[in-house]
Formats: C-alpha cells, sequence, structure tokens
C-alpha cells in the first residue's frame, strides 16, 4: 500500500513553514516535481514566483542514452543571486537528478543556499545528496520505479511500476 | 537501403538533407530547439551537452552568418571548436577533401560540419566515415553546391512555427533564384513534410528549375499574383557568384519585377512574414523598406538558428 502522494505534500508544506526566510524561492524539477512544487508554492503563500527545471541538459547519461525526446524549457523566474533555494522533486533516488538540478541552478547565479525537499525518499544514493525535507522515506526494491502520476482532476498519485 | 542519415535505431546519425527525413524527426528537431533558446538568456549561457567533443568547421566555401552560428552554437554545448580556413589549407596544396577527412579524424574529431561547393560533399564524407567504421563521428550539412541547407531549412521552418503557430492552413511563397539555391531545395521539403498545404515559388522563368513542379509546389512567374493572400513570404538571395550566361538582363530589371517592395508585400496577408537567409542584396531582391520594415523576421532568424543547430548538434552527439 503506497502513500496518499496529496497527504504528503501537506505534510512536506508543514515541516517547511517553520523559518522558512521570506524570499525563499522554491525550483520544482519536471515533471512530478513542478506539481510537488505548485502544492507547496500555494500552501506556503510564497512571493517569489515558482521556478522549474528541466535537467535533460545536464543529466550524467547523455553519452549513454542521448536526449530525452520531449524537453521542457527551464523557467527561473527571479533573481538567483544570493536567493535562499528549495529544489523539490517528487522522488529522491540515486541523488543524480538533484546533482544535474544544481548545476544548472549555479548557470543562472549564485544562490543563497540551497535545500532539498522530497515527497519520497526511496534510499538507492549514488551522490552525497540528503534532503533537508522528505515526507516519506519507503523501501523500493532496485528495478522498480516509483512514480507520481496526475489525473486529469488535479490529483495527484503514487505508482509503483517495473523499470 | 537504409536513409544514410539514420542509425539503426532510427535516430539521426548525420544532417545531410532534409529530403527523405520523416515528419517526427523534423519535428522532435523543432521541439528540442525551443528549450535550447531559453539558454541565450542565462548569465552562464553554456550547456555541458558536448564538454569534451571536438567540432571541427570545414568551410569549403566562404560563409560567415553560417559559420559563426555553428560555432556559437557547438560553443554553447561546451565543445571545442575548430574553424579550418580551407583555402589556406592543405587543399590548396592538393590534398583531396578525403584525405583531410582522415588527418582530422585521426585528430579525435567528433563532428564535421561541412560546407562545400560540390553538391554530395557531405553525403561523400559521411559514407567514408561510415567504409572506416567511424560511426561515432558525425556529419553536418552546413551547405553544398546546389543541393541542400538542411539547418538553413529547420531554422526557417523554426521561424514560422514561432510566429504562425502552426503549419496547417499556411501559403507560404519562395521567391527569387530558386535554381541555384540549395536552401530554396532545403525549404520546400521542409513545408512540404511538415504538411504546409500550399507552397508556391515565384521566380522569373530563366532562375526556376524546370521540373520544380514535381515536389508538389505551385510555379508563378507573376510576383504579385504569387503573393496574394501568402502568410509567409521567404525571399531568396539571388546568387550573382553562381550565375553563368544571361540568365538575367540586370539586377535592376530583376528588383522590378521580383524584388519585394511595401508596394508587391500588400498583396500578402496583413499579418504575413518576410524571411531572408541572408546576406541580403538590398535593392536586388528586396527593398530596405522591407527588409528593415515591420514585417520582417530576419534577425529573429539568426537568432533562432543558434537554438536549431544547438539541438542539431545535441541529437546527433546523444545518438
Amino acid at each position: 500500500m503506497l502513500p496518499d502522494a496529496e497527504r504528503l505534500c501537506v505534510a512536506l508544506a508543514d515541516s517547511l513553514r517553520p523559518g522558512l526566510p521570506p524570499d525563499s524561492a522554491l525550483v520544482g524539477i519536471h515533471t512530478g516535481g513542478v506539481w510537488v512544487a505548485e502544492r507547496l508554492h500555494a500552501a506556503l503563500g510564497l512571493k517569489t514566483p515558482l521556478g522549474r527545471l528541466d535537467v535533460s541538459f545536464y543529466r550524467d547519461d547523455f553519452s549513454r542514452s542521448g536526449l530525452h525526446p520531449q524537453i521542457k524549457s527551464s523557467d527561473i523566474p527571479f533573481e538567483v543571486n544570493d536567493r535562499p533555494i528549495i529544489i523539490v522533486d517528487d522522488v529522491l533516488y540515486t541523488g543524480r537528478t538533484i546533482r544535474a538540478a544544481m548545476n544548472e541552478i549555479f548557470d543562472y547565479g549564485r544562490p543563497a543556499r540551497i535545500d532539498l525537499a522530497v515527497l519520497i525518499d526511496r534510499g538507492g544514493r549514488e551522490l552525497p545528496v540528503c534532503p533537508r525535507w522528505a515526507a516519506q522515506t519507503l523501501q523500493v526494491e532496485p528495478g522498480r520505479n516509483l512514480q507520481l502520476e496526475r489525473s486529469e482532476a488535479g490529483l495527484l498519485t503514487l505508482r509503483l511500476i517495473d523499470a | 537501403m537504409r536513409n544514410p542519415q539514420l542509425n539503426k535505431n532510427g535516430g539521426l546519425q548525420h544532417l545531410l538533407t532534409i529530403d527523405g527525413l520523416p515528419r517526427e524527426i523534423l519535428s522532435t528537431i523543432l521541439d528540442t530547439a525551443a528549450p535550447f533558446s531559453e539558454v541565450a538568456e542565462r548569465e552562464v549561457k553554456k550547456l555541458p551537452l558536448l564538454r569534451g567533443k571536438s567540432v571541427f568547421n570545414l568551410f569549403f566555401e566562404s560563409s560567415t552568418r553560417t559559420r559563426t552560428t555553428f560555432e556559437i552554437a557547438a560553443k554553447r554545448l561546451s565543445a571545442d571548436v575548430i574553424n579550418l580556413n580551407i583555402s589556406t589549407s592543405s587543399t590548396s596544396k592538393g590534398e583531396t577533401l578525403l584525405d583531410t577527412v582522415d588527418n582530422l579524424c585521426a585528430m579525435q574529431a567528433d563532428m564535421f560540419v561541412v560546407r562545400h561547393a560540390s553538391s554530395g560533399a557531405p553525403f561523400l564524407i559521411a559514407q567514408h566515415l561510415a567504409a572506416m567504421g567511424l560511426e561515432h563521428i558525425h556529419v553536418i550539412n552546413a551547405g553544398d553546391g546546389r543541393h541542400a541547407h538542411p539547418t538553413q531549412g529547420l531554422l526557417d521552418m523554426y521561424t514560422i512555427r514561432h510566429y504562425k503557430k502552426t503549419f496547417a492552413n499556411l501559403v507560404v511563397a519562395i521567391v527569387g533564384d530558386v535554381l541555384h539555391s540549395r536552401v530554396a531545395r532545403s525549404q520546400i521539403h521542409a513545408l512540404i513534410t511538415l504538411g504546409v498545404p500550399e507552397v508556391r515559388v515565384i521566380g522569373p522563368k530563366t532562375l526556376i528549375p524546370t521540373d520544380v513542379d514535381k515536389l508538389g509546389v505551385r510555379v508563378f512567374h507573376d510576383m504579385r499574383a504569387g503573393l496574394k493572400d501568402v502568410d509567409v513570404v521567404m525571399m531568396l538571395r539571388l546568387q550573382n557568384e553562381r550565375m553563368q550566361g544571361a540568365l538575367l538582363p540586370s539586377p535592376q530589371e530583376f528588383f522590378k519585377y521580383y524584388g519585394l517592395t511595401a508596394d508587391k508585400l500588400e498583396c500578402a496577408r496583413p499579418d504575413a512574414i518576410v524571411m531572408h537567409p541572408g546576406p541580403m542584396n538590398r535593392g536586388v531582391e528586396i527593398d530596405s523598406a522591407v527588409a528593415d520594415g515591420p514585417h520582417a523576421v530576419i534577425l529573429p532568424q539568426v537568432t533562432f538558428g543558434i537554438a536549431v543547430r544547438m539541438a542539431v548538434m545535441s541529437m546527433l552527439a546523444g545518438g
């Protein structure tokens, strides 16, 4: 039985709220991370507009697997220099996506700091990446993908599929 | 036989011509170019995709815009770019094209961007690389003779899609020296593959290939009739350097009948866009008032060209 993604979003927002600097910016990673970031942005009432990253251009497996066929434009609609940034993703696994996201953010400027908030930490890290906030940790066997899906009505759910 | 531009998985191996490429690949290139165009807005205008790769610009024919935008595209992808000025190099000492290529392969080339006065030269290089088992080296045609200039055709399609959103229901006119133009050939193949319902070519009989209608275009010799209600006007450069014999009485007379003036442009739709691949001959194929006027999207074409070339290079390098 997988946890309820909507509840996890609420829990994640609650854990971010205390002591959040008012000029903080959220940056969601396409596609699931953007959905979660949209939830957090509304729940936290942040003034800074939401950023969105497609890390395809920074992935470390480009020379092996090439470009993803449907790349979205990254959009960072705020000044990055000296700003506290929170990267938001749905599922944290190897940490390679987060490495790519950090590299991309630094091409926009030098943030004051970067934190990481995720719905699920499924373990299996291959890089020294640790989330500051994870709504839940969950053991998922290697070879299976845990992914966030959004229904037509906009409802978020988690699903386990064979990789 | 497999399309020599595609690898065994159906992905792009080389970009030699638009002729024969499926619509899905053209659309993927245009879709992929869009996020690359955003990179120009960043503090660091660089992506790591081609880091450590060597891109050789092999220009056997002079070019400023194309060579420069290829160079910028490769550099924004973090590649090392080596520009070979062929007129002062070994070729002028008698080295053959393929010997030049072999030598550059021995210098660990990863990609060749080739412009050559002879149609088919980039294809010859691609074929040679395959015969040598060097399938990891990619070739991009940056204009070969009268044959093709595929990245120009693609950046033109990107420009049209940017301003017109879709290719369905468009009427597009290509105007001028179609006979000598590799750009026109690439444009025609791309427009038809992407589903533009009406493609016209406009020019004097001496500068329109006799069987061009077999490609699915309508031929007009009267410019006003040809421009009637068009959405997109694609001007071509009058290729003085390729003219042999008396194809034209004079540039002045060409301008009178086929030069794009504000007056002739009034035959097109009020929201028509005017494109030109450059370099422009002002007062020959296009009047300054139009080239600098509100319908012209000639400078955005140049900017979009960088993103399109970044997309093509990345798709090739990524297999």
